[in-house]
């Protein structure tokens, strides 16, 4: 074992957060709060968090809860995820978006 | 960077092979509810030190640490008529006998006690801004919210999310020694011996992988239950079960390979959840749980009939909130499956197949708009919003993109929340799985070794896991006030530290994705909805094959992959574990859903006790209990917790 290690990113997956690269301060709340450690920090101090495990996501949020900066960091539904409702009046159907 | 496909030397400063040492009176594993409560109890006794181990960060982390929405089964409140005998008798009844009848006789005697501690901390418990005024389910002199059964009023709806960060708050307060982001690896036992007094632990850190060694007179396992067995997707690895990844059961293999005793390991039940094909909990149109009691209406907007347990009508939402005509309570309804005896039956809707036959058009969508205004703002905005995992991907989402509660229908997909059909051998632990056997001071059979929280038998809920961690914790800081010194085996320290570190020693190998596909691929096949001992048997042989072979190859580049690789390892053990405690139960059990091939007959009287299992050098040790080993309950609570009832009453 040497004193190295690799971060290695899930390929090929659904991503489902994103952080906004323009507005995030890179305060790291959000990869402090994460249960399964979907995100590593950057490694230049103040940077963007990395979303390294998007796989491991459980959805639950509260990255989003915790981000200091309003709509900087946002959760994404799956295509086949997004359920559908109906205006009752006029019948109209949404879905999730 | 904010996508995946990177690969870059890792972020954190790596510590290989760095030993931390700590020294404390109580070790607590897992910092979820029930290990921050057991933690706070600890604290209270003053001069005892405690540390408290956690896989994620102790502020949210857990099944409840984003939320709870209703807790349950809080007889004690002022408003309640029940006593804490009835309740747990009743799940006792309703279960057959297969429940664990110290753990919910604590959860109803205490479960109160431990809400208004948590108001005190800083939690939310009652309408104080008085929002629901006159609603039926308040009442207006507490200010105290209740759901379901609103005559009996032992659930209390919550504002969940204050909870986790006012008990991490209060554990900083009383200077509980954190160690967040740590992976407990294994127990350490007295002369390295199975089945000694437990003294320690050891883990590691899951960025630094720096090694941690603790030791301590008690311990209390607080890492709830397992996952991932028969259900795992690796696109979607964190949502392969209802629960978050980082509680998958690494408690019960580590408490295993000592000694520890469990039972029940044998009652799984058909999936009812699975994010790779179910929707997002709660998001969905239903009548269970978060959303009892709402209306349903079919695809041409006519109202499904709810009815009571003896299928009448019922004509108003209120009706749906009480108990049935000579029915003292209930417990839940509204698709609730585990409950299914009639004296405690709820009001439901008939089944979706018989509305279909009653002309009812599908889809279904739940109409919150036709709700009173005060029962749609108490499923729509205080529990969807305060439960665990609907605050930010259910309410904010869904609001952001336009859906009104009073004016849009919800669709329903399968049956109620489920909203996903899945195979008989897909099995899942939902309900009150099995788990670690205790006594009446929630001690295992090992010495120095508590459990609380979803790692007992036939445990769950919130409420619950907060009451029997912090009595856990009174029990283990009473314990460790008079015992010995504990000496820690070196050997056995040595061993464990490398075994914690083989998979990030290999270069190559298996990834843990892989090794967990194979297990559920394993336990589908071999432990899947009928059993018979040949199956298990070669279940247990194929396991053992997978332990050598790709278990001993699987590879982590980092210490977050070696904590998946460690947790994979893990859930072998289990798999195992359960393996076990199927091969000992030789007849059929309707309530613990184990159907066996070669034994015709179902539920016979001999049958109906705990078998309960614990490994024995390399194998198995089985006793068994008496399916009311805990009784009398009254009785043994009283004997085992004067100190409390004493203060308690001052
Ligand atoms: C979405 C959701 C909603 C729910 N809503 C409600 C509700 O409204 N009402 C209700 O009564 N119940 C609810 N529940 C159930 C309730 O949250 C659980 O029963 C309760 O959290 C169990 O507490 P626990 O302490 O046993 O486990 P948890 O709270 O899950 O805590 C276990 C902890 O152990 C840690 N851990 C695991 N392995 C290790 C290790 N090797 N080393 C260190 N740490 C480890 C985990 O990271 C975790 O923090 C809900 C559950 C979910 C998932
Ligand atoms: S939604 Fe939850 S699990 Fe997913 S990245 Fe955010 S905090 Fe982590
Ligand atoms: S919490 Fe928000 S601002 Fe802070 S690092 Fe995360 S995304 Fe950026």
């Amino acid at each position: 074992m040497t004193d190295k290690a690799l971060a290695v990113g899930d390929t090929d997956v659904f991503i489902p957060v994103s952080i906004n690269e323009e507005t995030c301060i890179g305060c790291n709340l959000c990869v402090m709060v994460c249960q399964p450690d979907v995100f590593v920090p950057s490694i230049d101090p103040g940077g963007v968090p990395v979303v390294l495990y998007p796989s491991e996501c459980w959805y639950v949020g509260d990255c989003v809860d915790v981000c200091p900066v309003p709509d900087c960091i946002a959760l994404h539904v799956m295509d086949k995820n997004k359920v559908i409702w109906k205006r009752k009046e006029s019948g109209e159907e949404f879905q999730l978006s | 960077m904010t996508a995946s496909q990177a690969q870059f030397d890792w972020p954190y400063p790596i510590k290989w092979g760095e030993e931390q040492r700590v020294d404390t009176d109580v070790l607590v594993l897992g910092g979820g509810i029930a290990g921050c409560w057991a933690a706070i109890a600890v604290a209270r006794n003053k001069g005892t030190a405690v540390t408290l181990v956690e896989k994620a960060r102790t502020i949210r982390s857990g099944a409840g640490g984003s939320g709870c929405d209703h807790w349950e089964h809080a007889v004690t409140n002022p408003c309640c008529p029940l006593t804490p005998e009835e309740i747990t008798q009743a799940q006792i009844d309703s279960n057959d006998g297969y429940n664990n009848g110290i753990s919910h006789y604590i959860e109803a005697k205490e479960g109160y006690d431990r809400l208004l501690d948590l108001e005190k901390m800083g939690g939310k418990i009652r309408d104080t801004e008085d929002e629901f005024e006159g609603a039926e389910f308040r009442d207006e002199k507490t200010k105290l919210l209740f759901a379901y059964d609103y005559v009996n009023r032992y659930t209390i709806r919550t504002w969940g999310t204050t909870f986790k960060p006012a008990l991490h708050a209060e554990c900083r307060r009383l200077n509980v020694g954190i160690l967040d982001r740590t992976m407990v690896t294994a127990l350490l036992t007295e002369d390295g011996k199975q089945g000694g007094r437990v003294v320690g632990a050891v883990g590691f850190h899951v960025h630094t992988g720096r090694f941690v060694v603790i030791r301590a007179k008690a311990s209390i396992l607080c890492t709830s239950r397992p996952s991932r067995l028969w259900l795992f997707t690796p696109d979607l690895a964190g949502i392969s079960e209802f629960r978050p990844m980082q509680a998958c059961g690494d408690g019960h293999a580590i408490s295993w390979r000592v000694g520890a005793e469990f039972t029940m390991l044998e009652k799984a039940v058909r999936a009812e959840w699975s994010g790779a094909r179910s929707f997002p909990p709660y998001g969905t149109g239903n009548t269970h749980n978060t959303w009892y009691p709402c209306n349903m209406v079919d695809a041409t907007g006519r109202e499904l009939p709810w009815v009571d347990r003896d299928g009448n009508t019922l004509e108003t939402t209120a009706d749906r909130c009480r108990p049935a005509p000579g029915q003292k309570f209930f417990l839940k309804g509204g698709g609730e499956t585990w409950f299914q005896k009639y004296e405690f039956l709820g009001p439901d809707l008939p089944p979706t197949e018989e509305l279909i036959r009653m002309g009812y058009k599908l889809p279904f969508y739940a109409d919150l708009s036709s709700l009173p205004e005060m029962e749609r703002k108490a499923i729509w905005g205080l529990m969807i919003g305060e439960e665990s995992k609907t605050k930010i991907p259910i309410k904010r989402m869904y609001e952001d993109a336009g859906f009104d509660p009073s004016k849009d229908q919800l669709r329903s997909y399968g049956d109620s929340w489920w909203s996903a059909k899945f195979k008989p051998s897909e099995r899942q632990f939902f309900g009150l799985p099995g788990g670690l056997v205790n006594n009446w001071e929630l001690r295992t059979n090992l010495e120095g070794l508590y459990a609380a929280g979803d790692t007992l038998f036939a445990s769950d809920c919130h409420g619950h896991a907060a009451a029997t961690g912090y009595y856990a914790g009174r029990h283990a800081a009473r314990y460790a006030m008079s015992a010995q010194e504990p000496m820690i085996d070196e050997n056995q320290v040595q061993r464990e530290r490398k075994s914690t570190y083989a998979p990030a020693k290999r270069e190559k190998g298996i990834a843990w994705k892989d090794l967990n596909v194979s297990i559920t691929k394993i336990m589908q096949e071999y432990c899947g909805a009928v059993k018979s001992d040949e199956l298990l048997t070669q279940g247990l042989n194929v396991l053992q094959d997978l332990r050598e072979g790709e278990g001993a190859s699987v590879f982590a580049r980092n210490p977050h992959e070696l904590m998946r690789s460690l947790e994979v390892l893990n859930i072998l053990t289990n798999a195992e574990i359960v393996i076990h405690s199927s091969l000992v139960r030789k007849a059929s059990c309707k309530q613990l859903h184990f159907m066996r091939s070669d034994s015709t007959e179902m539920d016979p009287p001999e049958w109906h006790k705990f078998m309960v299992v614990s490994r024995n050098g390399h194998g198995v040790r089985l006793r068994e209990l008496p399916i009311d080993y805990y009784a009398p309950m009254g009785e043994n609570y009283e004997k085992h917790n004067q100190d409390y009832i004493r203060e308690n009453s001052i």
